[in-house]
């Protein structure tokens, strides 16, 4: 465990060094992004935008404007280049609606994607298998804030039935931080439900022709028994896989989801950001959710490891 | 069929090819699935018809000022109020079959199909620039294994850290205001080769991962081994003989791709970052139905609808093709058939 550990968190300083890098690159590499000239705006005369590269270092050299940038992104004080206000702060301030949007979502998307995926596999080839595959492939072939769209001009501005977004803090009001979040939840699981409830179905037809349900059956269990001890659990493992990556990745902001509904949450902000090449923003956002995605990795690894024995958390788990 | 009168004797002389051919024949649903994506792609493609010949008019013209006869009706294409005409069907003739677009008053038809073209052409070809990355990635880090493996596995997972709507929102900001040169070639800033690199590319490590996972254990096989007896080099066992094995993986993972990249550019494109204009798509008639979304919801429903049905037949074809194409999923057939219960236990 100590070792996997270790071996993990060198693992996730790499990832997010090179995401860091990388995203450097994308906003200094390539042409027409001159922060300077961004930030002087419009009305920008050459005196001007030579004091504003002086004041924030851009005639730097670029790795010596990265390890700045760097070391305030951990400190505390990187500042945004527009409307120059503090960033960890507004990120922070974002936490509570992208969390609550992210677990939300994904406790209504898990408890119906692993009941469908169940019905659907013990009734494989009948009707209700055939209407949950449906409603499964159309839920993942939709654009997202398409669906977002529609709910929000039926169930919001033609029939007042939920509020039109914003998010309410929970500690102010929890039936109204219910109310305001029903819609993105929905919207959001409706995506990962489909996508789950497959992946369990043909997990578990899978498993069902193995010997080992086989067995179960011959030395009586009951039928319930077998689906819950044997099929669901050798079933459940790729699911917590997916599981983890995807909430790793929701937590790094849902753009859509929170640009629709006015969440104003990381997603929000870092579609502001990215909208007027806000690079300090962007770049503690793009750390903070890969930091998300490579740790819910690592949880999904140790989940991984307590529900299939054989896998050994210590050798080469990951591929 | 006909030209089979006795089905018994070709059984055995099939390949893996027919086989799997025989096993989607079958598959209704998903045939179904494939003659609606056919009827898609003749829609798309019949854009210069209706244009020219009915609606006489293109996808950027605008008509914000004129009058038209709908059944001897004298209408408005934008009311006073800014209100785009609603569908008038025939009643004009076939002109503003689904109504204007908005403000400009373009013919939401004649964008509906031109827009679908973009969407396909981006769709398919940006998931053929995914799975060809992919593949070769794939066949490096499998057949080399060591260091090779190392680099080619630590970047998918870099990319794959990356909030992936994140770094395609990135790419398009920053490529969408100063294009991109690649060598000699130079795209500008509203080519929609860019969100089709972009979105090609940051698909990649989702498939190159399952691929380089078959490669490695393809390469232990004993086909591998003979080949390597026989002095076959890096390239003929890469591609000789690996390569085959991995067609029918690769070949339902093009089809998911270029459902899920089509999904990806009506997101990217809603966002502004992806196809820029005068370029129309599907995802882009969204963003512009999206302003009017309360007064004419038709604009945001309409583009929203084909793209629910071109990702849906492509991933039902898919699906139909995989069960067809990967032989271990023949028992999953036989439990969708409602025969894996031999046991004859009430499940």
């Amino acid at each position: 465990m100590a070792r996997f550990a270790l071996r993990r968190l060198i693992g996730m300083v790499a990832v997010l060094f090179a995401v860091s890098v990388l995203t450097f690159l994308i906003f200094n590499v390539i042409p027409n992004s001159d922060p300077a000239q961004r930030i002087a705006g419009k009305a920008a005369t050459p005196p001007l935008i030579a004091s504003i590269n002086k004041e924030w270092g851009f005639e730097d050299p670029l790795p010596e404007q990265y390890v700045t940038m760097m070391r305030k992104v951990f400190s505390g004080d990187l500042i945004s280049y527009f409307g120059r206000e503090n960033v960890n702060e507004r990120i922070v301030e974002g936490i509570p609606a992208t969390f609550s949007l992210c677990f939300g979502a994904a406790l209504i998307w898990m408890f119906f994607g692993i009941l469908f995926g169940y019905l659907s596999a013990v009734r494989a080839g009948g009707l209700l298998d055939r209407a949950l595959t449906v409603v499964a492939v159309a839920g993942i072939s939709m654009p997202v804030f398409w669906l977002a769209a529609i709910f929000l001009n039926y169930l919001t501005y033609k029939n007042e039935i939920f509020p039109s977004g914003g998010y309410v803090e929970f500690t102010a009001d929890p039936l109204q931080w219910a109310n305001h979040l029903i819609l993105p939840w929905i919207t959001l699981a409706i995506l990962y439900v489909g996508f789950y409830s497959r992946v369990l179905r043909s997990n578990m037809l899978d498993a069902m022709n193995e010997d080992y349900v086989r067995t179960a059956r011959a030395k009586g269990l009951s039928e319930r028994r077998v689906m819950s001890r044997h099929v669901m659990r050798n079933s459940l493992t790729p699911i917590v896989t997916l599981f983890g990556l995807d909430v790793g990745a929701l937590l790094g902001g849902a753009i859509l989801i929170e640009a629709i509904f006015s969440l104003n949450g990381i997603g929000q902000y870092a579609y502001e950001s990215l909208i007027n090449t806000d690079l300090p923003p962007i770049m503690a956002i793009v750390l903070f959710g890969a930091f998300f995605v490579v740790l819910f990795n690592a949880l999904a690894d140790i989940a991984y490891a307590y529900l299939d024995p054989r896998v050994k958390l210590g050798s080469s788990a990951d591929g | 069929m006909a030209s089979e009168p006795n089905p018994e004797a070709t059984l055995a002389g099939g390949g893996p090819w027919l086989l799997a051919w025989r096993q989607l024949r079958r598959d209704r649903v998903a045939l179904g699935f494939l003659a609606l994506f056919v009827l898609i792609v003749a829609f798309v493609l019949a854009a210069p018809l209706w244009a020219d010949d009915v609606a006489h008019t293109g996808p950027d013209k605008t008509h914000t000022l004129e009058k038209i006869d709908v059944n001897g009706e004298q209408r408005e294409v934008v009311n006073r109020e800014g209100k785009p005409i609603g569908p008038v069907w025939l009643g004009a003739g076939g002109k503003f079959f689904l109504g204007a677009d908005g403000r400009l008053g373009r013919d939401e038809m004649v964008r509906l199909m031109y827009g679908g073209r973009v969407s396909l052409f981006i769709g398919i070809s940006s998931a053929l620039i995914t799975v060809f990355l992919a593949t070769i990635l794939a066949l490096l880090a499998g057949y080399y294994r060591g260091w090779t493996d190392t680099a080619i596995s630590r970047t998918m997972d870099v990319v794959w850290a990356f909030p992936v709507m994140l770094l395609a929102i990135a790419l398009g900001l920053v490529l969408a205001v100063g294009g991109l040169q690649i060598g000699p070639l130079h795209l500008s800033g509203g080519s929609i080769w860019i969100p089709i690199l972009i979105i090609g590319g940051v698909s990649v490590p989702y498939i190159a991962r399952p691929l380089r996972g078959q490669v490695l254990s393809l390469r232990e096989k004993e086909f591998v081994e003979a080949a390597v007896a026989q002095g076959a080099g890096p390239l003929r066992i890469m591609i000789g003989e690996l390569l085959p094995n991995l067609s029918s993986t690769i070949i339902v993972f093009f089809t998911l791709t270029i459902a899920n990249n089509m999904l990806l550019e009506a997101a990217l494109s809603f966002l502004g970052v992806g196809v820029q204009p005068p370029e129309t798509s599907w995802g882009t008639m969204i963003a512009g139905g999206f302003d009017l979304l309360t007064s004419s919801p038709l604009l945001t429903i309409i583009p929203g609808t084909m793209i629910l049905l071109t990702v849906l037949s492509v991933n039902v074809f898919g699906d139909g093709l995989r069960d067809a194409l990967d032989p271990s999923s023949k028992l999953r057939l036989e439990a969708h058939a409602g025969i894996s219960e031999p046991e004859g236990t009430a499940v």
